[in-house]
């Protein structure tokens, strides 16, 4: 990451405040990491349509840098209850992966899949919650297996674990190594259509993939667009 | 009465009436100190536990345990604020996910956030009068410097006083 970069027009690329090697990275160099978004939840997509028996579209991937604060915000808000599945990923690279929903979206999910009536007042049963344990385990599965395969790194992921609760709480601490190097982080936002958008909330289940910042080098060499890129 | 947001890494100082809030700690840590004298109020939203973690010379103060809170203490001096008459208070530092056996470092960070805050305030010789870490919760809190009492709200928890 070192050399020169080129200036980029896009808005809210860079806080003054801060210098982190983060918010300097090309256009370029995003719109690669998009395509790395794209594959994963391209995979993630597939399962989740096989799983459900119906048809998952794969959203627009959305990545760019962002101070934390305004990540959270992007999220609905540090007080937005969301339904999340973490998982650290160690090997070729080293990150944070996040599967989250709206409530809203994941009492519609679990409704389809086991015909349950989860409603808001009661929040979710056992066994809606371990549906959506599953769920998040299967999309970030499929996420890493096609991330290890376009980018030929080993990824070894922890035991996947489900949290239901403020998106403040849930976003700070996936974003906790990163904090080590700044106070922005990249956002890779792949998301999955669940119902054609007749669900409620955004009708969307989000995986983010939050890189160590060491990794982004790694991504890029794997994939020989290693060094300023002005290409 | 107006409210003082104060986001992630960010810290605040309000006078009476005013109250300072920070929302949806997780394994971030809210360290609160109070004059009570002067109603001074000062909150930071730490998220790591010492500064030997940053990476580069060049951080955000208000992120790492032991740089925060001397900072406010400072800040709450500049605002008029006595030393010998603060107390603190804390909360968050939960464990927003289980992920078994792999409890490596970065998901004991809130345990290891709160001590970190305890020891900084011990060495600044600041007592701490009470406390809501642990567990498993975000955890949203207001400091209200008329009274000095913190409020922590918690989905699906009643609210508490502290």
């Amino acid at each position: 990451m070192t050399g020169e970069r080129r200036e980029s027009g896009n808005e809210g690329f860079r806080s003054p405040e801060t210098g982190d090697a983060l918010q300097r990275m090309s256009d370029f160099h995003l719109d690669v990491l998009r395509e790395v978004s794209n594959i994963g939840a391209g995979n993630a997509a597939t399962s989740l349509s096989t799983l459900l028996g119906k048809t998952v579209d794969m959203r627009v991937s959305r990545v760019f840098p962002m101070p934390f604060n305004e990540i959270i915000e992007y999220v609905g808000g540090a007080e937005r209850m969301i339904l999340s599945v973490f998982v650290r990923i160690e090997g070729g690279i080293s990150g944070n992966m996040l599967f989250v929903m709206s409530r809203e979206d994941a009492q519609s999910l679990v409704r389809h899949m086991t015909g349950a009536t989860e409603t808001e007042e009661q929040g979710f049963s056992e066994m809606g919650l371990s549906v959506l344990h599953e769920v998040g385990n299967i999309m970030i599965g499929s996420y890493i297996t096609a991330l290890s395969d376009f980018l030929g790194f080993e990824l070894s992921p922890s035991v996947p674990s489900l949290a239901m609760d403020m998106a403040g709480a849930i976003l700070a601490f996936s974003l906790s190594e990163i904090g080590r190097s700044g106070d922005t982080a990249i956002v890779i936002d792949g998301a999955l259509s669940l119902d054609g958008g007749a669900l409620s909330g955004d009708g969307a289940g989000h995986i983010f993939l939050l890189p160590d910042p060491e990794s982004f080098n790694k991504i890029f060499q794997a994939l020989g667009v290693a060094g300023n890129g002005d290409h | 009465m107006a409210t003082i947001r104060v986001g992630i890494a960010e810290s605040g100082v309000v006078l009476n009436p005013n109250s300072v809030s920070t929302l949806g700690l997780g394994s971030c840590v809210g360290v609160t100190l109070y004059d009570e004298r002067r109603k001074i109020g000062g909150m930071v939203h730490v998220m790591l536990p010492s500064t030997e973690l940053a990476k580069g010379a060049d951080f955000n103060r208000s992120k790492f345990a032991d740089s925060a809170v001397p900072d406010l203490l400072q800040q709450m001096i500049r605002s008029g604020a006595d030393q010998r008459r603060l107390v603190a208070k804390l909360a968050g530092g939960a464990q927003m996910f289980n992920l078994g056996g792999e409890a490596d470092s970065l998901l004991k960070i809130g345990a290891r956030n709160v001590a970190a805050c305890k020891q900084a305030l011990a060495l600044l010789r600041i007592p701490i009068v009470a406390e809501d870490t642990g567990g498993s919760w975000g955890r949203t809190v207001e400091l209200f410097s008329e009274s000095g009492i913190l409020e922590v709200r918690a989905i699906g928890k009643t609210k508490t006083q502290i």
